[in-house]
C-alpha cells in the first residue's frame, strides 16, 4: 500500500483540540478536546447550557470557534469547510424543514441543492420517503405535520446527501416514546451502514442506548468521557435488595448478612454489592446456610442518572421537579 | 462543474423553491396588489377631483381624467415598493426559521439563498403590477407610450423591483421577529408620496419640496410618467438609472453583510 493510498482510504470521524468559544463576558466553551472514530457513536451529554448545541455549530461550519483546532472528516474546520460541509449532516433542535413545501418537495430541494442528476434525485426522494414512513403524507405540506413527522422529515432530508458524519443535536427533545423509539432505530441503521454520529443529548438513557462512547459536557468543558460502562464504575452505590416475608425471617437475614440497610416496614434489606455473579452467589449461599430464603431480589448498579449527578454537581435533567416536590414533602 | 456553475444552479433552484411557495401561496402576490390598488381608487375616486382641479392639469374639462393620468405612474411605483414587505418577510421567515442552518452546512452557493428570494420576489412584483396596471386602465388611465417606450418603462421598473428587493431582503434579515421585518420596508412605500406621485411638487412647502426634489423616487416616477405620457423627461431618466444602480448595489452588500454575520442563537 502506498501512502498516499493510505492517508486517503482511511476513515475520518472527529478530532478536537482546546475548542473555546465566547459570547463576550459569557464563556460557553472553555477547552473542549474530543475524539470522535469513524464509524462510531458519540454522544455529548449535558445539562441545559452546557454548551452542547455550541459544540455542534462549531463542528458543522455555523459558526467559528475563538480558539482550538478541529478537523472534520479529514478537513481541517476553518481551512476547508466547504469540504467538511459536503462530508456532514446536519439535523438541529429546531426543525430545518421548508414549513410551505411538502415533504417530498422538501426531499427533493435537498437532491438538487447537491447537485443530484433529476431522475437520482427522484429515486433517492421516494426511497427515503418509504424508509421514513412518510410515502403516505409525501405530498402534504410540511406545515401540517406533526413533531415526530417534522422530526423524521428532517433527518430525510440530511441522508440525501449520504452524509458519512451526522450530527444530531438533541434529535428526540419533545419527542413521543414511541418516536423516540423509532428514531433510535434508524440511528442504529445508520451506524451499521458504516455513518459517524455525533449526538447531544440530555437523556441519559438515549446515551446509554446509542453511543460508543460519552463526553459530559458541564460548564462548557468536558468532565469525564469513556464508554457508559466506564463511567459507572468510577460512581460508588451499587446494591441489591431482598425482600422478605415477614420480620422474623428479615432479623436473621440481617445478622447472617452482616452490614446492611434493613427497612422494618417494607420488610427490605439493602446490601451493598457491585451485582457480580460471584458476590451475588455469596449472598445466596448465606441466606441458604441460614435457611431463609428471600421472595424477591433486585440488582441496582449505578445508572448513568447517578453518573451525572455526581460529575455535574447538577440535577438530573427531566427529574428537577420530582425533587423540588420531594424538598416540599420535607418542608411540611 | 466549476464554482460560478454550482452558483447559478444552486440560484435556479432556490428560485424555484421561492416561486413554489408564490404558486402555492397565490394570496400572498395578490396582497401585495392590494395596496396600491386601494391607493388608486382612493386617489382617483376620492381626491381625484379636487386635487385634479387644483393643481390646474391641463385638458381641464375633465379633471379627474387628467388626474388619473397623472396619479398611476405614482401608484405604479408604490405597487414596486410594496413588494418590498414581502420579501422582507419570507427572508426574516427563513432566518428565524431552522431552514437557513441547514443551508449553512451545506456545500452550496451561499449567496444562492438570497438570488432566489430576490430575484422570486421581482417576479410576484412584476405579476402584482400586471394586476394594477389592468384595474388602472379600467379607472380610466390612458398612456400615449409606444412600444419601445413602454419596454424602457418595464425595464425601469424591473430596475426598481431588483433596487426595493436587494434593499428589503437586507432589513428581512436584519430583523428579529417577522412583524418587525413586515414593518422595516414600510417607509420605502410612502417615499412616493414625498415626492411627485400625487402632485407636483411646486404645490409643497419648501423644505418638503426641497427633499422632494432630491428623493430617488422623484426622477423615477418623472421618467415614468415622461415614458408613459409623453411629458418632459430631461435629465430624470439617467438620475432615475443612476439612483436604481446605487440602491441595488447598496442593498445587496448590505444584505450580504448581515446573511454572512454568524448566528449566535
Amino acid at each position: 500500500m502506498t501512502a498516499t493510498a493510505h492517508t486517503a482510504g482511511q476513515p475520518k470521524g472527529i478530532s478536537a483540540l482546546g475548542l473555546r468559544k465566547a459570547y463576550g463576558e459569557k464563556v460557553v466553551l472553555d477547552g473542549v478536546d474530543l475524539e470522535v472514530p469513524a464509524g462510531t457513536v458519540f454522544s455529548l451529554l449535558g445539562p441545559n447550557g452546557a454548551g452542547k448545541t455550541t459544540t455542534v455549530q462549531i463542528l458543522s461550519t455555523l459558526i467559528s470557534a475563538d480558539a482550538g483546532q478541529a478537523q472534520v472528516a479529514g478537513h481541517v474546520l476553518d481551512r476547508e469547510p466547504d469540504a467538511v460541509r459536503a462530508e456532514i449532516g446536519v439535523t438541529g433542535q429546531f426543525s430545518a424543514v421548508d414549513n410551505l413545501l411538502t415533504a417530498r418537495e422538501n426531499i427533493i430541494l435537498m437532491a438538487d441543492l447537491h447537485h443530484l442528476p433529476r431522475n437520482e434525485g427522484r429515486q433517492r426522494a421516494d426511497a427515503l420517503l418509504e424508509r421514513f414512513d412518510l410515502a403516505e403524507v409525501a405530498n402534504k405540506p410540511a406545515i401540517t405535520f406533526s413533531g415526530g413527522m417534522r422530526r423524521k422529515l428532517d433527518l430525510a432530508m440530511t441522508l440525501v446527501g449520504r452524509p458519512s458524519i451526522i450530527f444530531l443535536d438533541e434529535p428526540t427533545t419533545g419527542l413521543d416514546p414511541r418516536s423516540r423509539r423509532n428514531l433510535w432505530q434508524i440511528i442504529h441503521d445508520l451506524v451499521a451502514e458504516g455513518t459517524t454520529i455525533f449526538l447531544t443529548t440530555q437523556y441519559l438513557e438515549e446515551a446509554d442506548q446509542l453511543a460508543d462512547r460519552i463526553a459530559v459536557l458541564d460548564g462548557g468543558k468536558i468532565v469525564a468521557e469513556g464508554t457508559a460502562a466506564e463511567l459507572k464504575r468510577r460512581i460508588p452505590g451499587g446494591h441489591i435488595r431482598l425482600q422478605f416475608a415477614d420480620v422474623h425471617r428479615l432479623d436473621v437475614a440481617a445478622r447472617a448478612l452482616g452490614q446492611s440497610l434493613r427497612d422494618d416496614e417494607a420488610l427490605t434489606l439493602q446490601v451493598p454489592n457491585d451485582g457480580s455473579i460471584p458476590a451475588l452467589r455469596t449472598v445466596l449461599d448465606r441466606l441458604d446456610a441460614a435457611q431463609i430464603e428471600a421472595e424477591a431480589l433486585t440488582v441496582h448498579t449505578p445508572d448513568l442518572d447517578d453518573v451525572f449527578l455526581a460529575l455535574t454537581g447538577n440535577q438530573v435533567p427531566g427529574q428537577v421537579s420530582d425533587n423540588t416536590e420531594l424538598a416540599k414533602e420535607s418542608l411540611r | 462543474m466549476s464554482t460560478s456553475a454550482y452558483a447559478v444552479r444552486d440560484s435556479m433552484t432556490m428560485l424555484r423553491r421561492n416561486l413554489k411557495h408564490m404558486y402555492r401561496y397565490p394570496t400572498i402576490t395578490l396582497s401585495v396588489a392590494a395596496m396600491p390598488v386601494v391607493m388608486l381608487l382612493l386617489f382617483v375616486y376620492v381626491f381625484g377631483g379636487a386635487i385634479g382641479n387644483g393643481l390646474g392639469l391641463p385638458g381641464a374639462s375633465n379633471d379627474r381624467g387628467e388626474y388619473t393620468n397623472f396619479v398611476v405612474p405614482g401608484i405604479i411605483l408604490m405597487a414596486v415598493t410594496s413588494g418590498g414587505v414581502t420579501t422582507a418577510v419570507s427572508v426574516c421567515t427563513d432566518m428565524t426559521e431552522g431552514i437557513i442552518n441547514r443551508f449553512r452546512t451545506m456545500a452550496i452557493s451561499r449567496a444562492s439563498v438570497l438570488v432566489g428570494h430576490v430575484v422570486g420576489s421581482v417576479i410576484q412584483t412584476m405579476i402584482s403590477l400586471v394586476f394594477v396596471l389592468g384595474l388602472a386602465f379600467v379607472v380610466g388611465f390612458r398612456p400615449n407610450a409606444s412600444p419601445i417606450e413602454w419596454l424602457a418603462a418595464i425595464g425601469l421598473l424591473v430596475l426598481l423591483a431588483f433596487a426595493v428587493t436587494w434593499l428589503s431582503a437586507a432589513m428581512g434579515m436584519g430583523a428579529k421577529t417577522i412583524e418587525t421585518a413586515s414593518n422595516a420596508p414600510t417607509p420605502l412605500t410612502f417615499l412616493p408620496f414625498l415626492g411627485s406621485a400625487v402632485v407636483t411638487p411646486d404645490s409643497m412647502p419648501v423644505g418638503l419640496r426641497w427633499f422632494a426634489e432630491y428623493q430617488p423616487f422623484t426622477p423615477i416616477n418623472e421618467t415614468l410618467r415622461g415614458l408613459m405620457l409623453g411629458t418632459e423627461i430631461g435629465s430624470d431618466s439617467l438620475k432615475a438609472i443612476a439612483w436604481c444602480l446605487g440602491l441595488i448595489v447598496v442593498g445587496y452588500l448590505w444584505a450580504r453583510a448581515v446573511f454572512n454575520r454568524e448566528t449566535t442563537r
